[in-house]
């Protein structure tokens, strides 16, 4: 793993400076984010708080990157 | 960059997957076969997912074996295949069917993923990644001011914060222990552990805008 920066850390240290999502209701509302954005749509206004919950929050990030790349996956595969 | 389409704009074309979406509900709430084939099929995709999901963590989890890994995919998928089937009136259709239950298969691999990572590793509650030497990529000015902001910091994880409060910011934030593994050990629960961690957080932002730290960039 590299070497986290000054900056890195104060980001990880302070969090997110916008209102944001906790856990559950993050959980809560992943699907919709993750359909409203590769549908092309304003995810983030019919979520606020998502991003910046999810700039938080290490674990969210990881399943909201999983299930973006698992629903994308499974799109290519029904366009190819 | 986000796209500013509308929601509305784009529900034309999701006519065939509120379509398959209805069809997996009703499938799932028939009784008899039908029913017994949608879990079947319901539970081939979780386990599709919770695989998906072990392959992305694999180089993280190199000195676990292969077998080990499959028998977690298979644990995710059963027990996210109980909690969908207990919150299937909870599905409002904001989103895929498939989309919906998937999460629950990730959020079940993920944890045991990450715990699996950590099985052997201690927790450290106490300050260990304190950067020792100044980021190299930064100016003499830039240096400066993140120094100060941090010394300001540090200042008021110890001056500000309960002993819970800096015990978890440091663990997750400092620290990079997984927040769920965190829970585990101080037997809570990860919503209560962010709610700690964003409390924290407040609590420094506030007293270093006092302190009259701009934090704009952060």
């Amino acid at each position: 793993m590299d070497k986290p920066t000054d900056d890195t850390i104060l980001e990880r240290l302070l969090g997110p400076a916008d209102p944001e999502l906790l856990c559950d209701e993050c959980f809560e509302k992943l699907d919709q984010y993750v359909d409203l954005e590769l549908q092309g749509a304003a995810a983030d206004e019919h979520v606020p708080g998502m991003r910046a919950h999810l700039r938080g929050c290490p674990a969210c990030q990881e399943e909201y990157a999983s299930l973006r790349a698992l629903v994308e996956q499974g799109e290519q595969g029904a366009r190819d | 960059m986000t796209s500013r389409v509308p929601a509305s704009a784009v529900k034309g074309a999701s006519v065939d997957a509120r379509a398959d979406s209805r069809a997996w509900l009703d499938a799932l709430r028939a009784v008899g076969a039908e029913h017994d084939r949608a879990v079947a099929r319901l539970h081939e995709l979780l386990l599709r997912a919770a695989r998906f999901e072990v392959s992305r963590r694999r180089a993280a989890l190199s000195h676990v074996r292969g077998e080990e890994l499959d028998d977690l995919a298979h644990q995710a998928a059963g027990d996210a295949l109980v909690a969908v089937l207990a919150k299937l009136d909870d599905y409002r259709g904001a989103s895929r069917f498939t989309t919906w239950a998937y999460k629950f298969a990730l959020l079940e691999a993920g944890v045991r993923l990450r715990k699996r990572a950590w099985q052997e590793r201690e927790v450290v509650l106490e300050p260990a990644a304190w950067p020792l030497v100044a980021d190299a990529r930064q100016g003499p000015a830039d240096l400066a001011e993140t120094d100060e902001l941090m010394q300001a910091v540090r200042q008021a994880i110890d001056s500000c914060l309960t002993e819970h409060q800096r015990e978890v910011l440091v663990a997750i934030a400092l620290n990079g222990v997984p927040i769920d593994v965190l829970a585990d050990r101080l037997n809570t629960t990860r919503g209560a552990l962010y709610k700690t961690l964003h409390d924290a957080r407040r609590k420094l932002r506030s007293d270093l805008a006092t302190r009259g730290f701009t934090l704009d960039s952060i």
